[in-house]
């Protein structure tokens, strides 16, 4: 590569680079093996994929710190991959192991992981939005400069909680970092087809909350928000919310014939696949070659193939606990 | 020292007391702060406990309860306040998919110390969208404590025990009750709440009542024993878990067993007792268990047919009347 004076460096070092990368690849290929694992029937129920969508969770999760907390949906593998619950831990989860890290209870829709204050994988749309807003009150009330990460999709936007979630969260000056991953569809009904008004931020606006229209596809600039948010949450002056505009390549569970798109619409938006896209960048700038993709993908192989041992090794729970887990006092 | 009370005053010194006695407790609804309560339950808290304590919310029942459980999840003891029954059904999604389900869902790595309490019930003109008794609803679901505090003592007691809790309870209050009088101790300590109670004696007939039907079961044990018909009167207390052995034990006693619900008949709560007795105690009923519920219709405006509506003292003594006749019929 010919640098030139007048081209740009990237704002990050290869390090930190060839990690985002990393993080993001590792995504697509667990789901891509989960995937096949569902029609080999070893993972059952929903399985709701986040393939092309892995730039947010990679480009958002770093940049909170241990201490604070995130709720996801019921698309969430890659936000929990993200906040680094193991591999291993998520694939048992999906098998119903009990060494899944919600014992094998919740399945792919409810990755918990309490230590790494991960709130779970909420699956009525828009229920997890309060349980953030709680979540922050309580940091508010006990004087803790924590953030709130409150993951959720277009489709969200269109149910009360929402309204209900910013408009307390805005009034009461909570620190919520607002995220939603504007995929395009509310399951299988398009943003125009569901929203009166597709321009998500105005909602958040009309709620005296900043918000931000951030390229979900472009892995730097999501980090980029992230940062600028996660930064003025932890002032004190209340909630922040992101839109990152993003599309999912994968139907949108396991189930979905995916009528109700084109193809060419699919085809389109896998122009700005965030890893190719990443990759090709990199490049560009000279912090990527073919070894460092070969040895990413190799190291990500190995972590999935040990993860899959994992799930297939551990153990049922027994049925004679299956009344476990329902209030304290119970084993 | 023994204070004779109304059962408002007595939820309003368990606020007092509980906040007093442990900073994570905190109060939050609609109209809690300046209003001083819907029905006045938390006059003077703002004044005495601050508005980070005592937090008037929006009218987002679903938001202001998934912020107590969230806020409970963050180390709080939330009393969350929702106005009435009736309104709780915007918050359903909340009670049902997390506070229920987050112990489980996680495998047991979460659990959610929230306190919610409403006003329920009928019987004063309130018409059929104010007049609900739904308690029965929230029995059926598996995760929570259901509590049906029907006397000044137990409205006093029954906070603070739900308070120690590690997993979310529902108090029911019904609204009639809060000026009636009655006698608890301060110093009496949190109440017990895994039992039903025997508020009355008798050897011919049980009657089975909770919240508001206990004091018309008690009156209707007075007209009955003007016929020479001892009715023992048992007061459910707890909806969830179910006190059956104490239901039981009287049943086998009496061998008349008439249960008494404010709710609607189909799938009540005194369906439930009916059934429990039958697989309980079957060959000990000398008749079959009657049922005094609301009538199948939403509750109207007027006040003949309000009263003409749901169980009343009269109704419940001819109840009773009719199981004896039977019974002795039959032996």
């Amino acid at each position: 590569m010919t640098a030139t004076a007048a081209a740009p460096a990237l704002p990050v070092s290869r390090e930190h680079a060839l990690a985002l990368l990393r993080e993001m690849i590792l995504i697509r290929r667990f789901e891509e093996r989960a995937a096949e694992l569902y029609s080999a029937a070893k993972i059952h129920g929903f399985l709701h994929l986040y393939i092309g969508e892995e730039a947010i969770a990679a480009g958002t999760i770093p940049v909170l710190s241990s201490d604070d907390a995130i709720v996801a949906t019921y698309r969430e593998h890659g936000h929990a991959l993200a906040r680094g619950i193991p591999a291993a831990a998520v694939m048992a989860e999906m098998y119903g192991k009990a060494n899944g890290c919600s014992g094998g209870r919740g399945g792919s829709m409810h990755l918990f992981d309490a230590a790494r204050r991960f709130y779970g994988g909420y699956a009525i749309v828009g229920g997890g939005l309060p349980i953030a807003v709680g979540l922050a009150l309580a940091d508010a009330l006990q004087g803790r400069q924590r953030v709130t990460a409150c993951f959720f999709g277009d489709g969200a936007v269109a149910e009360g909680a929402f309204h209900e979630s910013l408009n307390l969260a805005a009034l009461w000056k909570l620190p919520v970092l607002f995220l939603c991953e504007n995929n395009r569809y509310a399951m299988g009904t398009a943003l125009e087809r569901h929203q009166s008004q597709t321009d998500l931020r105005h909602k958040a606006e009309s709620y005296r909350i900043p918000a931000e229209q951030v390229d979900g596809m472009d892995v730097l600039a999501v980090e980029a928000g992230t940062r600028r948010a996660v930064d003025a949450v932890r002032t004190g002056n209340g909630p922040q919310f992101i839109e990152f505009l993003t599309y999912r390549f994968r139907a949108h569970s396991m189930y979905d014939p995916d009528l109700y798109r084109t193809k060419e619409e699919i085809a389109a938006w896998k122009e700005h696949d965030p890893i190719t896209l990443f990759a090709a960048r990199l490049r560009d700038f000279g912090l990527l070659d073919d070894a460092d993709l070969a040895g990413i993908e190799q190291s990500v192989a190995g972590e999935i193939a040990g993860a899959v041992d994992a799930a297939e090794a551990g153990p049922w729970e027994p049925v004679t606990e299956l009344l476990r887990h329902v209030s304290a006092g119970q084993p | 020292m023994i204070t004779k009370t109304t059962y408002r005053e007595a939820v309003r010194a368990a606020l007092r007391a509980a906040l007093l006695a442990d900073p994570r407790v905190f109060l939050m609804g609609e109209d809690v702060g300046r209003y001083g309560g819907a029905y006045a339950c938390s006059h003077g808290l703002l004044e005495e406990f601050g508005p980070e304590r005592i937090r008037d919310t929006p009218l987002s029942e679903s938001t202001f309860v998934g912020a107590g459980i969230g806020a409970a999840l963050g180390g709080l003891r939330p009393i969350v306040e929702v106005m009435t029954v009736n309104f709780s059904l915007l918050a359903l999604d909340q009670v049902v998919n997390n506070a229920a389900t987050l112990r489980h869902m996680s495998g047991g790595q979460l659990n959610v110390p929230l306190v919610v309490r409403m006003a329920t019930g009928g019987g004063r003109q309130l018409a059929a969208q104010h007049s609900h008794t739904l308690e029965g609803w929230y029995a059926h679901i598996p995760g929570i404590t259901v509590l049906a505090p029907a006397t000044v003592a137990d409205a006093y007691g029954m906070l603070p025990a739900a308070l120690q809790l590690e997993d979310p309870a529902f108090i029911f209050e019904h609204a009639m009750l809060y000026p009636t009088e009655g006698e608890f101790d301060p110093a009496q300590g949190p109440a017990d709440i895994s039992h039903a109670r025997v508020s009355r004696a008798g050897k011919d007939v049980t009657l089975i009542a909770y919240g508001g039907t206990l004091a018309k079961a008690l009156e209707s044990a007075q007209q009955l024993a003007a016929d020479g018909i001892e009715a023992e009167v048992v007061d459910l207390r707890v909806l969830r878990p179910l006190d059956t052995e104490t239901v039981l034990a009287s049943v086998r006693k009496t061998r008349h067993a008439v249960v008494v619900d404010e709710a609607w008949r189909t799938g009540s709560l005194a369906a439930e007792v009916s059934a429990r007795i039958m697989e309980g105690a079957f060959f000990d009923l000398d008749a079959p268990v009657a049922r005094v519920c609301s009538a199948e219709v939403p509750l109207p405006y007027p006040k003949h047919l309000e009263d003409a509506a749901i169980p009343q003292p009269r109704t419940i003594a001819a109840a009773a009347r009719e199981l004896i006749g039977a019974g002795a019929i039959r032996g």
